[in-house]
């Protein structure tokens, strides 16, 4: 059962994550993040004044623009826009400035396979260095079905291309809470097991898809707690020191 | 006597719609409470479906299908072209969808609507995903000729699930299609060969005669909406804007799952809720399946 990966990786294993925030001076806030080769660069200025047509001005709306590497903005583009809005309007507390937009521009530095996931990452982490308020974040995470029917997780570029079908998923980050363990639960599942998004491309049973989300599920725990680290208290209390020394 | 009762229904139908359009949402999970939606249609069950093929004379494929009041017009328009070089021995598809300003009041002339290429994609991905159509029975000469269908899907009422009736559309215009008799001229190029033309036979046909697309397992989908600890497959347009998690599950005839999507959304879906989609998307395959095998063999008999 176990597939040899070109790189060298086993089935369940991540490529090298990479995170860095405020690297732009204008943007209110902005993240790169890296998986592998896939980079991508996330800005976000807002909430600004005004709302556009057909949006709610009772609730903050988002507007998110893609920028793929070279070219023009096509139906994939647009589509991946339309998803990453929705994935975004779905974690923000949106309630809070109404008639106000939110941009979100997403730029592909490169693109190595599992694109979307990286770009949902690389938006979340920028929505929280630009100060917007969010119920929780979101991680995203690509998994792969072969023609074996063996999973694999983060696939590359070339990998994509040999798969019979490839899903991205969103789910809720974990939940680390000093409250007892049934609080984080809907029902009798964790809410960091409720899908988010859901994103397929080829065919597959149905129950190599519920193998996905189980193989997902455990990969967005250690996804979650990458985020945890990367933005902490610590990076705003040192970026507070350093705007109070100036 | 007939005065007071007229003005106490009328006044309590006005109270009725009032509270539609002040409380949609309260309005809406009333009925939910009860299992039932506005329109009368229990939780689970889809709208009146009806498929009419043929309906464009002049192109080589076409439906129109009825989801309610959504309607979807295809048409298919076949051309021959120059194979890429990457796969010499294809055709190809090119799907477009069309939102035209007749189709719903959001939707303005001039800038195309924010679904359309969306809806466009999708389905793109859908049919490429699912293997339906050989594309190499879409190759005349090797290297040098090939066909193009073009697939025109324009949406002439968008009342909700537009995804469902353009992925049905498509499908039952696919199953309609005719691939016209071509022939090779003495420049050795392919050219059409109309039915005059025909008649004389200069040419050698490279096609004999008229012949159907082989359709292998053909998907259709379902979308569904997730709103608390409800589902409710094959929403109107009213009921996509008022509780916002969709979740659009595509299977095929042989049971494989072609896409599951779910784009955001304020409701987390569990793996209960898939399973519950797939179950409703597993019955509804199978009518489709039967509406679509009526509507061919009644174009067989004319």
């Amino acid at each position: 059962m176990e597939t040899d990966r070109p790189d060298g990786r086993t089935p369940n294993q991540l490529r090298p994550l990479a995170c860095s925030c405020s690297i732009l001076h204008r943007a209110h806030g902005s993240a790169s993040w890296a998986q592998g080769e896939t980079k991508v660069l996330a800005a976000v200025y807002g909430p600004k004044a005004g709302t556009k047509k057909n949006e709610n001005p009772e609730k903050a709306s988002i507007e998110v623009i893609w920028k793929p590497k070279t070219g023009q903005i096509g139906k994939l583009e647009k589509e991946y826009e339309m998803i990453l809005k929705r994935t975004l309007e779905s974690i923000c507390i949106r309630t809070i400035y109404p008639n106000t937009t939110t941009s979100v521009i997403v730029q592909v530095v490169h693109d190595d396979g599992a694109l979307l996931p990286c770009a949902i990452n690389a938006a979340c982490t920028a929505l929280v260095d630009a100060g917007i308020p969010l119920k929780h974040l979101a991680v995203a995470i690509c998994c792969s079905v072969t023609d074996s029917g063996c999973i694999i997780l983060d696939p590359t570029k070339e990998e994509e291309e040999k798969m019979k079908a490839y899903i991205n998923l969103v789910f809720p980050n974990t939940i680390v809470s000093v409250l007892p363990e049934r609080s984080s639960q809907v029902g009798s599942e964790p809410m960091a097991h409720g899908i988010m998004t859901s994103v397929t491309q080829g065919a597959m049973s149905v129950d190599d898809y519920l193998h996905c989300l189980d193989r997902g599920r455990a990969a967005s725990a250690r996804l979650s707690e990458f985020v945890r680290k990367n933005i902490g208290p610590k990076s705003t209390w040192l970026g507070r020191m350093g705007f109070l020394c100036r | 006597m007939g005065l007071p009762n007229v003005s106490e229904d009328l006044s309590s139908e006005m109270e009725v719609d009032a509270f539609r359009r002040l409380f949609p949402l309260r309005y809406f999970e009333r009925h939910l409470a009860e299992s039932i939606r506005p329109d009368g249609r229990p939780l689970g069950k889809a709208r009146e479906t009806s498929i009419f093929l043929g309906a464009v004379a002049s192109a080589n494929g076409s439906a129109l299908v009825k989801i309610g009041s959504t309607t979807i017009l295809t048409a298919i328009k076949m051309e021959v072209m120059t194979p890429s070089l990457e796969s010499p021995d294809e055709g190809c598809l090119a799907i477009d969808f069309h939102m035209p300003p007749i189709c719903s009041p959001i939707v303005r002339p001039g800038r195309p609507a924010e679904a359309s290429p969306v809806v466009s994609k999708q389905l793109s991905d859908t049919i490429s995903s699912s293997k339906m159509i050989d594309l190499k029975e879409l190759s005349l000469v090797s290297g040098k000729a090939a066909w193009m269908a073009y697939l025109d899907i324009y949406c002439l009422d968008a009342d909700g699930a537009l995804f469902d009736a353009a992925l049905l559309s498509a499908v039952a215009s696919l199953s309609h299609l005719q691939i016209p008799v071509v022939a090779m001229n003495d420049d050795g190029k392919i050219v059409l060969v109309s039915e005059e033309d025909g008649q004389k036979r200069e040419q050698e046909p490279v096609n004999k005669e008229k012949r159907k697309l082989t359709l292998r397992s053909i998907p259709f989908s379902l979308t569904c909406i997730l709103h608390k600890n409800y589902i409710l497959a094959d929403p109107t347009a009213e009921e996509e804007s008022i509780m916002e998690t969709h979740v659009t599950v595509v299977l095929d005839t042989s049971g494989q799952l072609i896409s599951l999507y779910k784009p955001g959304g304020p409701v987390l879906a569990y793996t209960s809720a898939i399973q519950d989609c797939a179950a409703l998307t597993r019955q509804r395959v199978k009518e489709l399946k039967s509406f679509l095998d009526k509507a061919n063999s009644a174009m067989e008999v004319e």
